[in-house]
Formats: C-alpha cells, structure tokens, sequence
C-alpha cells in the first residue's frame, strides 16, 4: 500500500504536459456524453412513471459520474475500470448479496407477497355464492369502452349497470325473453361471439356491493357471492371457515387452533431458520451430507481423470519415432468441438434403456441412469469425454516445454521410465498444471450441465423424491427454486450460501497451497 | 513392440473420443430421424434431416443459430474487452485500492454467477416490468447477464500476460508523446492476442452451452438460444422422434466453434496452456 500511495505521488508532482486537442479526443468525448445521454433518456422515464425515486437519484448520479469521468483527464485507471466494474457490481456483486439476504426470509410460493396482499388474496379467493341471493341474467355491454355488466333481476325485472365501481340503476332498458338485456340507452351490448372473445375480462370483473362481490358465472349468469374468509384489523385474524385464523408472524402464515395454515402467506424474515433447517431438519441434513459428499467425488473424479487420461494420450503420443500424431491429435481434439450441452444429451440418449446405443452395442438391457451406481459411473464418464481432449491440449502444450534432455539424462543414470515419469516430468508438469486442475475442480464441482443434461439428478430413490443419486448441490438448489415442488426462494437461497461458504473453502485451501496468488501481487 | 503398445492405446482412445461423433452424425443422415432406429453405422443417408430442421414451424432453429451466434460473439468481444481494460489498469498503472480490488476479484471469480441465479430471476422480473428490452425473453438482457461476469471471469488471467509484456514498450511511447488511450489500443492490444484468441474461443464456447441462465431467462421459441432450444427438442414425448432433427442441429452448431477455432488456431498452443475450463 505505502508503495502505491509513493508511487500515485510520484505521477502527480511535476507540470502536466500540455497535450493537443485532437480529433480522436474530441469524437470520444462526445460519443462518451451521447452515451450518457441516451442512457439517462432511455432509463429515467418508466422509473418517472413507477414512482421510484430513489433509483432515479441513483441513474442519475450514475450518468453525471460518468460524464464526469471521461470528461476530466483525472482519474486515468477509473476509466478503465469501470465499465466492467458496473457491470460485475449490477450482475454479479448484487445478486450475490440480495441471495443472502433472501436466504433469511421465507420467500418463494405462497410467501411472495406482503401481508396485505395475502388478506386481499385469501378475501378474493374465498368468495362463494351468498346463501338466497339472487342469480342475474348477464349481458355483457361497453360504456364508453369500458366493460360493464348489466344485469337483470330474474324476480323483479329490474336492470342494473354494474362496473368495478359499483351497480347504477338503467332505465329504458328493454330486455328480451331470456331475459337478456335487447338494448339500453348509453350502453353497447355486447353480441354472443364478441362477449366470448372477451372472456377473460368478464371473468375478471368483480361489481362490489354492500356484502360482497358480484361475479360473472359463465358468460350468461352472474351471482352475488360473499367472502367465506374475512380479515379483521382489530384482532389481526381472518374470520370464516376453519378460524378464526390468527396471523403468525414468525411463518407468515394465518393460522388457527389446530394448527392448519391458509394456504396463502406473506413473506416474512425468518432469521437463521433456512440455515438451521439444513443443518438440523433430519430430511434435509442427512442428504445434504451425502450431496456433499457424490459431489466431491464427483467434482474430484471428473478433474482427476480427465488429467489423468488426457496426460497418458499426450505421453504416449510424445515419442520421437511416434507416426500420425496429427491425424491422431485431429481425433482426439474433436469431442472439443462439439456443442457441449448437445453432446450431453447425445449421450444421455446412449445411454437410454430402450433405444440407447449402448445397450445395443452390447446386448444388454441394463438401465443405465436408472440405478444410482451405474447411473454415477455414467455420469463421471461422459464427463471425462467431455474433458480429456482439454487436458490432453494441455498437457501437449506442457510436455514440449520440457526439455528432452532431462528424461534422457535420467534413463542414462539407468532410471526406469516409469522413475524417470515419476520423478522429473510430473513434477515439472504439475508446477505448469496445478493451477488448472485447481480451476478444472472448481468448475465441475457447480457442474451443472452435466448432471441437469444427462440424469437430471436422478434417480431418485422412493423414500425421498427430492434428492436424486447423482444430484450436486446446485441442481439440487435449482429444483428447490424452480422445480415441480412448488417454488422455496428462500430455502435455495441458503443452500446458496452454503455453497458459495464452501467454494470459497476450498479455493482458499487450495490456493494457500499452491501460493501462486502471491507473486503475481508484484 | 512398445510402440504398438502406443498405438493401441491412443487408437482405443480415439475410439472413445469418436464413436459418441460417429452416433451422431449416423443419427443425422439417418433418413428416419428417430434415435430407435439409429445405429452406429447408418444404415441409409439423406439430408432429409437438416430439411426438416429449416422448414419446421414448431423449432425456429435457424433463428436459434442466430441468436446464439450473436450472442456468444457479442458476449465474449465485449467481455474481452472489459477484462483487458482492467487488466490494462491493474498491470501498468498504481492506484489507491489496487490491492483490495486484485484481491476482490478474486474472490468474485470463485463464485459462479448461476450460483445467485434466484435473484437474478427476481431481479430481471422487476427489470421486465421497467424495460422490457432488456427483460426476460431478449437477447439483450441475457447479454448483459453474461457481462456481469466477464471481470471476474478473465482479469487475472490477462493481468498475468500484460505482466509479461515489458513495460519499456509503453514507457517508449509515452516518450514519443502517445496517451494512455493510444498506448492501450495501439500497442498493448496487438501485443497481447495470443491471450485474446485463447480467452476469446473459451468464452465463445462457454456462451455457446450455456444453459442455466438461457433457460430461465429466454421462454420464448423465438428468443431461445441453441442450448435452450434444441433441449427443448428432445424433451418428453419427442425425445426419440425429433432425434435425427437434434442430431443435425448438434453437427450445425459445431460449426461456429470450428469456425473460431480454426481462425484462432495458430495462437491457440501457446495460449491455452494459461489456464482456463471448458464451459
């Protein structure tokens, strides 16, 4: 640190250098202050009309910096770093933190509103028809565009114009047999086929009235219906069937005597609940712990063996009176090539029990991602397809950096190639490799392509249909928020930080070790 | 005798490295198109596949090519270019919180962007509703997602290279009167492209099977990417009959990344062993 304050000083004594106004200068200042320009013109008007005032401060502090930026001739390495620092801060750095922040709330279906909107969801949804209402026949009509119901009282006749703000008596309207509503002064009715395409509109209206809530029943009915389910502010319950139901702060749920919740909640902060659910939750602990564990061996295979296969092929092709090494390197280069997430389903479909290819070369019917020993081994060895030629490359690339006189020397001093392998060219290999291995480990560890392509983390035992055999932590955490199960923001939002807590374990064991960090600091 | 051992080895290995190839281009020229019928060795050939793959209405697949093309080109030129202006930075220049923010990057760089991809769903909700051309189902917003992790991904990487560059050359041009901007876009841009082609063809590939985020994000058929697409493809109930359609979209796909590839080629040896994984 002393070190770069002396030299910043250094870069500040002296006269600044007068420097010519150049085209080149001029153009990129305006096109710097045109880019300022369209990004607050295009961004500030939809948060003008949301009312967010607070990132409109920030957009537009964020334009001056910028103008300001690349205006002043200051601040020379700020200009160089910022476009990618924006973009890390809005797309890497935030969503990081907003992930540990969810994980300590309950977030996810049935909790993704405030509370307020829970009591009006469950009000609306508990709506039924209210006990000797009458039923109205429904016309559908438009006033000055805009839908409206109007509806005739099958007892008295009487018409009514009813829109979301309420129901208006009509009159001189004529009413036909059915007791459809013929026509109506100031209304357009609607005719059959006009009324059907708007359905989904008519469907949505809701009239309000004194004890609830007029809604259509198909396009020629409509019922006065009362919500089953009403919330009081004063004892801060829902009133109606099953309650009363009182609100449950800690769960963001309403909640009555027996323990049953409403199935609608809010989104409340639950602490370290998600943590010590992972952790205590015996469904949960016992799997994660096994996930955990697939997953390092998983992770450390597919690094290990790509390594390991991909060094043997480029040993064996480095000899000197080797022949065709191009056409076999072209060979062994291909699986690169190719799209990696199509080859992964090619190879989930080889492996398919019915028509894979596999069982055909073979002859057997063995259903390969179907049990979880065969399905893992399946798994490891299309990743290892996946990643020899890499290493293979690699390793090549390696190999021609050391030089021939080391192994030769070592064969004369009557070393056995295999000593000779052992002692001088791993070694030497390593120190050049180790770096890779150790990002190669971290990459399949969050391997989540090859695991969601091909078993999709399958199978999955009976007893417990959430946690697949060959599931990492993140196909794992990607079923919990986005899977058939019902969405758990909250819950895959801690298992997040968990993994982020052991990548970042690992990658700091490993590069203690390795201590390349350090040099490069100079 | 040992070297037929050689031999032996390397051509079981190129067997394993080919015949998941071979499956699939027999599955692509196979003129029934379904995977129960598709053999190693194709029994028949016809183009009847890549036809169907252009004309059908239900997959857009051309449309697909496009929108992954353009992305994964776009992505990986820009995110070279953020990364190699920071790399530029944090190797020639000293700066209060140089340290902090090497160290920062690296600590960034361990966590993988689709880790916070909850959020980043909820984020892009609010997005959508705000500005709907860079929301959900656009290309744009996916390449601004793509961007956020290109600092991370390539800095110290470059940063590392850059070192290597001796630094008398930009000091000579300094002299001679060249800014900082000249120095970087003149002299140290054409000094560094073995480290470009390299991190460059690994981005593209990165992008080009990309899945976890394309498949949240892009919903819409005329949106998809490749990756989401051609999954789509082979999902459910048409897994085996859309196989010879999937099969010669997979060959089409490779195309582009040969293309890179070989345009690349000559500064790829010397590059690659600086490290990186493949996406």
């Amino acid at each position: 640190m002393a070190h770069d304050a002396h030299a910043a000083a250094d870069t500040r004594r002296g006269p600044r250098p007068r420097r010519e106004v150049t085209t080149a200068f001029v153009v990129s200042r305006v096109a710097v202050l045109a880019v300022a320009a369209a990004l607050l013109l295009y961004a500030a008007p939809p948060l003008v009309a949301d009312g967010s005032w607070v990132s409109l401060t920030l957009l537009c502090a964020a334009s001056a910096g910028i103008a300001y930026l690349y205006l002043t001739r200051r601040f020379v390495p700020a200009k160089y770093l910022i476009p990618g620092t924006v973009c890390l801060l809005a797309f890497q750095v935030f969503p990081v933190l907003y992930t540990v922040s969810t994980a300590f709330t309950n977030f996810g279906d049935g909790h993704r509103g405030d509370k307020q909107a829970a009591v009006s969801a469950i009000e609306t949804g508990s709506v039924r028809q209210a006990p000797g209402s009458p039923e109205y026949a429904l016309t559908a009509a438009l006033r000055d565009g805009e839908l409206v119901f109007l509806l005739v009282d099958p007892k008295t006749k009487q018409v009514q114009a009813g829109s979301g703000q309420g129901l208006a008596p009509v009159t001189g309207a004529q009413v036909g047999v059915t007791g459809k509503v013929l026509r109506a002064p100031g209304f357009t009715v609607l005719k059959a086929p006009e009324a059907a395409a708007r359905g989904q509109e008519i469907s949505k209206l809701a009239v309000p009235t004194s004890g609830g809530v007029i809604k259509a029943n198909g396009l020629s009915r409509a019922v006065e219906g009362r919500a089953a389910l009403v919330y009081d502010a004063a004892c801060d319950c829902v009133n109606g069937e099953g309650g009363p139901w009182k609100a449950d702060e800690a769960r963001g749920y309403f909640v009555n005597a027996r323990g049953d919740h409403l199935a609608q909640g809010w989104q409340v902060n639950v602490g370290f609940g998600n943590f010590t659910r992972v952790l205590t939750d015996p469904t949960i602990s016992g799997y994660f712990l096994g996930v955990f564990g697939w997953n390092l061996v998983f992770a450390l295979a597919s690094a290990g063996g790509t390594f390991v296969l991909g060094m043997a092929v480029a040993l064996a092709l480095h000899h000197p009176r080797m022949r065709g090494t191009k056409i076999y390197r072209i060979a062994l280069i291909l699986p690169y090539a190719m799209p990696s997430f199509a080859m992964l389903l090619v190879w989930r479909d080889m492996f398919n029990r019915d028509f894979g290819l596999i069982n055909q070369l073979f002859g057997t019917n063995v259903d390969w991602l179907g049990q979880s020993g065969t399905a893992r081994a399946a798994v490891i060895l299309v990743n290892l397809w996946l990643g020899f030629p890499y290493m293979f490359l690699v390793t090549t690339g390696a190999l021609q950096a050391i030089p021939r006189e080391l192994t030769e020397a070592a064969s004369i001093d009557g070393a056995s190639p295999w000593y000779g392998f052992r002692k001088v060219t791993l070694p030497l290999l390593l120190v050049a490799l180790t770096p890779l291995l150790i990002s190669s480990f971290a990459f399949n560890f969050n391997n989540f392509n090859a695991i969601q392509l091909t078993s999709e983390g399958g199978p999955f035992p009976a007893e417990s249909p959430q946690v697949g055999a060959t599931d990492l932590l993140i196909t794992y955490t990607f079923r919990l928020a986005f899977g058939a199960g019902g969405a758990q923001f909250g819950f895959a939002a801690a298992i997040s930080v968990f993994i982020f807590a052991l990548v970042a374990v690992i990658s700091a064991v490993a590069f203690r070790r390795t201590r390349k960090q350090e040099e490069v600091y100079a | 005798m040992k070297l037929a051992l050689r031999h032996g080895f390397v051509l079981l290995m190129c067997v394993f490295a080919l015949v998941p190839i071979l499956f699939v281009v027999s599955a692509a020229i196979n003129p029934l198109g379904t995977l129960a019928s598709t053999d190693l060795v194709p029994h028949g050939a016809s183009l009847g596949n890549f036809a169907d793959l252009f004309s059908n209405d239900r997959y857009p697949f051309a449309r697909w090519f496009l929108n992954s093309v353009f992305i994964a080109l776009a992505a990986s030129f820009a995110s070279l270019l953020l990364s190699m202006m920071a790399a530029y930075a944090f190797s020639r220049m000293r700066f209060r919180g140089r340290r902090v923010g090497l160290l920062a990057l690296l600590l960034i760089q361990m966590f993988p962007q689709f880790l916070a991809i909850v959020t980043i769903f909820m984020i892009f909700t609010r997005v959508t509703e705000l500005y709907p051309a860079i929301g959900f189902d656009t290309v744009w917003g996916l390449l601004l997602l793509y961007l956020g992790g290109a600092l991370g991904a390539n800095t110290w990487l470059m940063k590392g290279f850059l070192d290597t560059v001796p630094k008398e050359l930009d000091e000579a041009a300094t002299v001679d009167g060249a800014t900082h901007a000249q120095i970087f876009w003149r002299v140290i841009l054409p000094l560094v492209t073995p480290i470009l082609a390299v991190t460059g063809l690994l981005a593209f590939i990165g992008i080009m099977s990309e899945f976890i985020m394309a498949s949240v994000f892009l919903r819409d058929p005329e949106s998809k990417t490749l990756a989401v697409g051609m999954f789509g493809m082979i999902a459910g109930d048409q897994r085996n009959a859309n196989f010879g359609m999937f099969a010669a979209g997979t060959l089409i796909t490779a195309i582009p990344t040969v293309g890179v590839f070989l345009w690349l080629q000559k500064f790829i040896v010397s590059g690659l062993t600086a490290g990186a994984v493949k996406g």
